[in-house]
């Protein structure tokens, strides 16, 4: 099978390039795409690429894989269509090769205050939660912030410093909607610009990469509801 | 919250909903002329200088207006803001957008009040 993986080390090359590589893989094989990876990181050391608990979890690993981002961990190779071209993330800057600079994603991140503020009076064992109340965390929770879907999102690369993007989104909504939050009205007020949460344009793209099969467009929808609710 | 100075609305939600009603006023204003046309046949200049006439076609197309320049100005300042990364190129085209928005505004009072 035939690779194309970018190349660029900013010490030595002037500009990125693609780097070609063949390997072997018998018919049949259940190898994912970081397998793939590590074996042409034996052909050339040099590669740099992040990864770390090669199951899907620790979000390490999202590449732009034939023009879509995923995690390569969880993506077989038998999925992919030969040449395999794998690109870092787009829209953030490229520390090396397939490692990208997180920095502007996890401002975002960071922005939406992605913790439990109560301020109400603290029980004296926990503070709890119905299991209907829980089950409305169900989907938004499970975000491993692997930045597929922010760097898929044209409006995120258009103004990554102002929108929050899908990622951010999706974990803000999860603090709205959580029971035990007393802070949603604030929360909400520093949403409503004209960029953090209304560049959404909903095409999507979130939805259509998410390597947990999260969708970020319809809680941006309820962010959305819950503005809406409280302005009018 | 990031703070905007050139946009129509004072919020995000407000430039949302302003986009919105617009648009079906727009809706709205566009089917209306479109059954005239249609349920007129010949359409005339007599018929035509008719149909404006009325308060009712003056205030409806007042309305319209509004939500074009309204629409436009919201619309164009996220087109800018998205693919003008350039602050001076940005700032001339917003301007220049709420300039003709706003002249748009009063040419069209002047003609429509002319009738």
């Amino acid at each position: 099978m035939k690779f194309s993986i970018y190349r660029y080390n900013p010490e030595t090359d002037k500009k990125p390039y693609m780097q070609e590589f063949d390997l072997d893989i018998p018919e049949g094989s259940d190898m994912m795409l970081l397998d793939a990876l590590l074996e042409l990181k034996d052909q050339d050391a040099t590669l740099a690429f992040r990864r770390s608990c090669r199951e899907g979890v620790c979000g390490s690993d999202g590449f732009s894989i034939n023009g879509k981002n995923g995690l390569a961990c969880i993506t077989p190779i038998s999925s992919l269509k030969s040449p395999v071209v794998v690109r870092p993330l787009p829209g953030l800057p490229v520390i090396r090769d397939l490692v990208v600079d997180m920095a502007q994603f996890y401002k975002q991140y960071e922005k939406i205050k992605p913790y439990l503020i109560a301020n109400d009076e603290p029980p004296a064992k926990e503070r709890l939660q119905s299991p209907e109340e829980r089950a409305k965390l169900d989907g938004l929770y499970e975000c491993i912030l692997c930045a597929c879907c922010s760097t898929s999102c044209p409006s995120f690369w258009w103004n990554p410093d102002k929108f929050v993007g899908p990622s951010g989104l999706l974990q803000a909504y999860r603090f709205l909607i959580d029971s035990r939050d007393t802070q949603t009205d604030e929360r909400l007020a520093d949403l409503d610009d004209a960029y953090s949460v209304f560049r959404c344009r909903g095409i999507m793209n979130c939805v259509d990469v998410c390597p947990k099969g999260l969708n970020p467009t319809q809680a941006i929808g309820h962010i959305r509801s819950m503005l809406l609710k409280r302005g009018v | 919250m990031v703070a905007t100075v050139t946009s129509l609305g004072r919020s995000g939600l407000h430039d949302w909903i302003i986009q919105r009603v617009s648009a079906l006023i727009m809706l709205a204003y566009t089917l209306y002329l479109a059954y005239f046309v249609i349920s007129t046949g010949d359409v005339t200049f007599a018929a035509w200088q008719g149909l404006f006439a009325s308060t009712f076609m003056k205030v409806f197309s007042l309305l319209a207006l509004g939500s074009v320049v309204m629409h436009a100005w919201i619309g164009l300042w996220i087109v800018s803001t998205d693919y003008m990364p350039k602050l001076a190129i940005r700032m001339v085209f917003q301007v220049l957008v709420i300039v003709m928005c706003l002249a748009l505004m009063i040419w069209g009072i002047q003609i429509l009040w002319s009738i």
